[in-house]
């Protein structure tokens, strides 16, 4: 054999090797999807978003009290976490620039990006749940707040990165403050993006499930006041899907789906808001 | 008037900036100090002691860290082989119309929480392997396989944006020089994207480690050390999401908080390292 054809041969083998686990990899990810769809439509029914949560082996057992914290909790850690997240990231592109300062907050901004989120949730405990004696959906709002900041945080300033300085010195050479530039013209030139960050980052935190499970806690009825524990479709789903009740697995996969649709929607949206703005 | 708005401006979102590392270093103090009851009465006795009973108020933490290790060892060995494949084929394999809707899907199911993987991995993977292994199917083995499977879209996509940072001119230089894709891949694509690879297999052990919800499900939380993989175990995470509703001793508290510091750190240095060491060369270069 001569050394081309052994280099052919090779290459056909590390080829196929490679196809092969890219279809398994893809395969086992599409079961996934295919689960979480099948088993979500299955149990999908009006009652799940008119009923509360009900013992066992009720009929009239729905998600409406987990729809409804789970709202109120992402909702909330967005209100705080949005502002705060693009005002920093404000400050480390427009400010800090490659300041020693900026480069130190970018840094431990990206490693609490991968922090584990559990150890987020014990710290809340601390702080917030042990003080007060109780779970309560505002320490829920709490944590997911802090998971949320560093990734509002590091978009923001990645985007308003790519506002072009000209823009910039266009504004200042028309007499225009440093304030005013930054939010009639930078802000305006990188609003798509900053949209995107926003819809990843709370993408991001409507998943988790490990920060909420010893702040919010959980609670089988609807529960509007934050002061007091509160249902979210993450803990909700654990829950259920660890009970040894068909019934309550059933609704487990409804808040799987649900949750799942929602996070796909805001990725898929984020997608489309970059892609126009590249199109551009 | 503008000038005072300017400045108050800048020193607010200063303020906010630099509250980013208070934060950070608020939760190091708080864990620390939440540990200070279990680190007293343990020492470094803590982490190599075997035995967790909290009804004998007894607590040690080997065997999540053990269990730890070697879920996310199992979850690496499994998912490393598969992201790289799946990047290769990405980057250099698939036809142009494959590419994009592929590699779109692969990334939105990063987006997936992982709590629903572990929930997948319940009901059905759980089956597969005590059919496959014995036992009850809840076991080191079946969370590393789950971790694998959640961290491999993660994985596979930031390796193939790796892959994807070689310029054309010198992979069309090589395949000109008349290289197959493979030796392309081995020659050139690989050694010029080395750096960001093995910096994004680090960044997703870093992930993994912490990882609760995926394995919660199908771990068992079981404080015991045994190299039989299809036996129950547990890990860090497992161990706080399980029992941290449930201590009620001041002592088993300080215990918790204490294997919550010693993961932030743990994950902070192997994230530090892919971050600073790996995934920075590749930004000068």
């Amino acid at each position: 054999m001569t050394h081309t054809q052994k280099r052919i041969i090779t290459n056909y083998i590390v080829m196929t090797l490679s196809t092969i686990s890219a279809l398994i990899g893809i395969g086992f990810l599409f079961w996934i999807l295919g689960v979480l769809i099948f088993n979500g439509i299955d149990a999908l029914s009006w009652t799940i978003f008119s009923q509360e949560g009900a013992p066992p082996g009720y009929d009239e057992s729905g998600l409406k009290h987990a729809l409804i914290g789970q709202l109120m909790i992402v909702g909330v850690a967005t209100l705080f976490g949005v502002p705060f997240g693009i005002l920093a990231g404000t400050y480390l592109s427009e400010y800090g620039q490659k300041s020693k300062l900026a480069e130190t907050i970018r840094d431990i901004s990206d490693i609490m990006m991968s922090a584990p989120s559990i150890v987020i949730g014990a710290f809340v405990y601390a702080i917030v749940v042990a003080p007060m004696g109780h779970f309560s959906g505002w320490a829920g709002s709490i944590a997911l707040t802090i998971i949320m900041l560093p990734i509002i945080l590091r978009t923001t300033d990645d985007m308003l990165q790519l506002v072009p300085s000209t823009l910039r010195e266009a504004a200042f050479a028309l007499g225009a403050p440093k304030y005013k530039v930054i939010i009639q013209v930078v802000y305006r030139g990188a609003k798509a993006g900053i949209l995107t960050g926003v819809l990843l980052g709370v993408a991001r935190v409507a998943g988790e499930t490990a920060p909420l499970l010893f702040t919010s806690f959980n609670d089988n009825f609807l529960n509007t006041d934050m002061m007091e524990p509160m249902a979210s479709l993450t803990v909700t789903m654990y829950n259920y899907a660890t009970s040894p009740y068909e019934d309550w697995q059933r609704l487990g996969w409804a808040a799987a789906f649900i949750l799942s649709m929602f996070i796909l929607s805001l990725n898929i949206i984020g997608r489309i808001f970059l892609m126009r703005k590249r199109g551009k | 008037m503008s000038i005072l708005i300017d400045k108050l401006f800048a020193h607010l979102t200063k303020f906010i900036a630099i509250a980013i590392l208070l934060i950070v270093a608020w939760i190091f103090t708080v864990l620390f100090q939440n540990s200070m009851t279990s680190m007293e009465a343990f020492g470094f006795d803590f982490i190599t002691e075997t035995k967790w009973a909290p009804n004998l108020e007894k607590f040690g933490a080997l065997p999540a860290i053990y269990g730890s290790v070697v879920s996310t060892f199992l979850a690496m060995v499994l998912a490393v082989p598969l992201a790289i494949g799946v990047a290769i084929f990405l980057s250099e394999l698939a036809p142009a119309k494959l590419k994009s809707p592929v590699g779109v899907s692969i990334e939105l199911l990063a987006a997936i929480p992982s709590v629903i993987y572990g929930m997948w991995g319940l009901f059905y993977f759980v089956p597969i392997v005590r059919d496959a292994f014995g036992g009850i199917g809840i076991s080191m083995l079946t969370a590393g396989i789950v971790l694998s499977i959640m961290i491999l879209p993660f994985m596979a996509a930031v390796t193939r944006d790796a892959m994807n940072t070689t310029p054309d001119i010198l992979k069309e230089s090589a395949y000109a020089l008349g290289g197959t894709k493979w030796d392309v891949i081995k020659d050139i694509v690989i050694p010029y994207a080395k750096a960001g690879i093995i910096g994004s297999f680090i960044l997703a052990l870093g992930r993994a480690i912490g990882e609760t919800m995926a394995v919660t499900f199908v771990m068992g939380n079981v404080h015991r050390i045994s190299t039989d993989l299809t036996e129950a175990a547990t890990s860090i995470p497992v161990t706080l999401a399980n029992e941290f509703n449930e201590a009620d001793t001041d002592l088993y508290y300080s215990s918790l908080f204490e294997l919550s510091l010693i993961l932030l750190v743990i994950s902070f240095t192997i994230i530090s390292i892919a971050k600073f060491y790996f995934l920075r060369k590749k930004r000068i270069a």
